[in-house]
């Protein structure tokens, strides 16, 4: 690349720069500097060891984000398999009905839940007419990751899609030629080649699971704190910024680890055999 | 008829001349017009116009030609963290009680001028000079309360007259708590016959022993959604604020409330005027416009809280005029007002209430095994600090799930290996 050119593609590029140096780098310095300082300003590591007695939290949220993760992709890979089989008139609608619930505020979607999940909501009352005893489903565990699992699944099934959707149909041509069976096609063909979008659709659901908040509280109860919860109450209720931006980092580094982990599942060509 | 009362009622207020001794001069006065004032208050808490109510804001701005600009927030908490945080400035904030006198002690307000303020004559002397603060130089009051207890009355026989029916095994996944610690912490300081603002870190341990001992009977923290909650019959028991309950009984006339014996809090919103705020001779014009009879009327109608105002709770056409609720009998329960605490007992509190939140009761916890809901601790933890069996149980899964991993990593590469060697 010549100097001239590159001197082009650096100022192309500078607005970006200067907006992620403002609204990346800037506030995780802040992150940073408030988790190694107290109040008034002094180095201090007690915030980080004020986190051990988080740490039943923090294992309850990757606990609940690894369910919600998996039953995502237990859901979306075979329903973006089927929807990129569908014509193409088809598919557009299908992708439509899949984002559609994204139009609506994510809060208030949580929020109807609640009243879906009710004993006295809208599920038991149907139950009750059909001479069902009522569940019990708000403040569970498994109203939470239902709630996660509802408002995150898009961001599973899209990846999954758009990757699927231009997967070369000769290769599973080949397969079949070559005399696999259905199972072995998907096993040996369509999972490796659609591995890209798998494991972005894991990062996108992962990653919003384990820090969520709104979710765990409203249809939690607040029984089942999640470490979002506790730095939402850090903030805006404690006001100890000190101790919230701590989890927060921990919290970041312990998503980064797991993402480490996930990406061992592709990137490289290993990813491609399964 | 309605509309046109109120739209008379805005005409009255704003071309009526100034009738009161207004120490500033009216020629001050009129510079402001044009100016800004910036407002910041809870939510739903001013007549806003909605319903042929009257627009209070409106009415201020047509009065003074003063622009009103007029944010809301949820909780004390909140709004503190905001104005500390920086970047925001206002004129006029309506916090609670305990948070005034912490505002006043971190020098965030300033004294309001009263020779301005010609309308706090309306101000009864009960709800002058009060222990946040006393020489009554910082705040004028806008609304007071108290929290009851809501219970439905088509769900529980006898009248909870105690607190302690919050933790009664009988009406077990039918609580609701208040999801904030200094409310929660008041009831259970109520039963054990606590002063609310206890200096010693020790009473506020044995508080959060108790509030952990009522995850047996499988509370719901919540905030707003106790309005659905308790009107759809979801739940049976909530502590909440009696104002609040007056709306809730309004769509579910089986709700009824009662003051424990224990006793209540008792709080009072007032209005301040910033440190930093940029238009204060204006500010003090809105403090007193919201002490006009009428407009304090209104107010009172439209937030349905109880009133700090002789013409409003003396005028026999209000409403909640003599209401039970509102205004009861004084002296027939203890109240207690929330003051400033500690910095270190606030920290120990948030430090607790985090513990609270965090804690698991003992087996049987109520969730239903149909819906993932199995839990297998089987004793009981009282410190935070301890793994929890259900930490336990997660930390298992995780450690299986990532030895799964682990071992498929391993394997594929052993599977590799074996393929090259072939």
């Amino acid at each position: 690349m010549s100097g001239r050119s590159s001197l082009k593609s650096k100022l192309i590029a500078s607005p970006y720069i200067v907006w992620s140096a403002l609204f990346i780098v800037a506030p995780l310095i802040f992150v940073v500097y408030y988790s190694f300082t107290d109040a008034a300003g002094n180095f201090t590591f007690e915030n980080i060891e004020a986190l051990s007695k988080y740490a039943p939290t923090f294992l309850r949220s990757i606990w609940f984000g690894i369910e919600a993760t998996i039953i995502c992709l237990l859901i979306a890979f075979p329903l973006a398999y089927i929807i990129s089989q569908k014509t193409e008139k088809v598919q557009r609608t299908l992708v439509m009905l899949v984002m559609l619930p994204m139009w609506m505020s994510f809060l208030i979607r949580t929020y109807s839940w609640m009243a879906l999940l009710q004993d006295t909501g809208i599920i038991n009352s149907f139950l009750g007419k059909l001479g069902i005893d009522p569940i019990h489903m708000i403040n569970t565990e498994g109203a939470v990751i239902l709630g996660m699992v509802y408002n995150f699944l898009p961001y599973m099934i899209m990846p999954i899609y758009s990757v699927m959707a231009k997967l070369d149909h000769s290769m599973v041509e080949a397969c079949q030629d070559l005399g696999g069976s259905r199972l072995t096609v998907i096993r040996r063909c369509i999972i490796p080649m659609s591995m890209p979008g798998i494991v972005s659709g894991i990062t996108m659901v992962f990653v919003p699971s384990v820090s969520t908040f709104y979710i765990s509280q409203k249809l939690g109860g607040g029984s089942f704190d999640l470490i979002g919860d506790v730095i939402e109450r850090q903030f805006q209720q404690s006001y100890n910024y000190n101790l919230g931006a701590s989890l927060s980092l921990v919290l970041m580094v312990l998503i980064l680890i797991c993402m480490a982990v996930m990406n061992r599942f592709s990137g490289d060509e290993e990813g491609m055999v399964i | 008829m309605k509309k046109m009362l109120s739209a008379l009622l805005a005409l009255i207020i704003a071309f009526v001349p100034c009738t009161f001794a207004f120490a500033a001069e009216q020629s001050e006065i009129d510079a402001l017009r044009g100016t800004k004032l910036y407002v910041y208050n809870w939510g739903e808490y001013i007549s806003d116009g909605a319903d042929d109510t009257l627009d209070v804001n409106a009415a201020f701005e047509e009065k003074y030609g003063i622009d009103v600009i007029y944010d809301t927030y949820d909780t004390n908490e909140v709004m503190y963290s905001k104005l500390k945080g920086g970047g925001v400035s206002y004129d006029i904030v309506i916090p609670s009680d305990y948070m005034i006198e912490r505002m006043i002690a971190e020098d965030m307000l300033q004294p309001i001028d009263f020779s301005n303020i010609p309308n706090y004559k309306y101000i009864p002397e009960k709800y002058k000079n009060l222990a946040h603060d006393p020489e009554n130089a910082y705040s004028v009051p806008y609304t007071v309360g108290m929290v009851g207890l809501i219970y439905n009355t088509s769900m529980i026989d006898e009248v909870p007259e105690s607190w302690t029916a919050l933790w009664d095994e009988k009406y077990k996944g039918s609580i609701l708590m208040i999801n904030n610690p200094r409310d929660a912490f008041a009831i259970a300081q109520s039963i054990l016959g606590m002063d609310y603002n206890n200096e010693s870190p020790a009473a506020w341990r044995v508080a959060a022993e108790l509030l952990k001992e009522q995850k047996n009977v499988s509370p719901a923290y919540v905030n707003d959604e106790i309005f659905l909650k308790m009107e759809s019959g979801e739940a049976a028991l909530a502590p909440y604020f009696a104002g609040d309950y007056l709306t809730m009984h309004d769509n579910n006339p089986d709700l009824a409330l009662v003051y424990p014996k224990e006793g209540v809090n008792f709080f009072v919103d007032s209005a301040c005027v910033l440190k930093d705020a940029k238009n204060k001779l204006a500010a003090e014009l809105y403090i007193n416009f919201l002490l006009e009879p009428d407009v304090a009327l209104a107010n009172a109608e439209y937030i349905c809280y109880a009133s700090p105002h002789t013409e409003v709770y003396t005028n026999p056409e209000y409403s909640f005029y003599e209401d039970e609720i509102l205004y009861p009998e004084e002296g027939k329960f203890k109240t207690q007002l929330f003051l400033n605490l500690d910095p270190e007992i606030l920290s120990l509190m948030s430090t607790l209430w985090d513990d609270v939140k965090n804690h698991v009761p003992s087996p049987g916890s109520g969730n239903s095994a149909l819906f993932f809901g199995g839990d297998d601790a089987s004793q009981v933890v009282d410190d935070g600090e301890e793994m929890t069996p259900e930490a336990k149980k997660y930390a298992l899964y995780i450690g299986i799930f990532a030895a799964v991993c682990a071992a498929y990593i391993v394997f594929r590469y052993a599977r590799k290996k074996y393929r090259e060697k072939v």
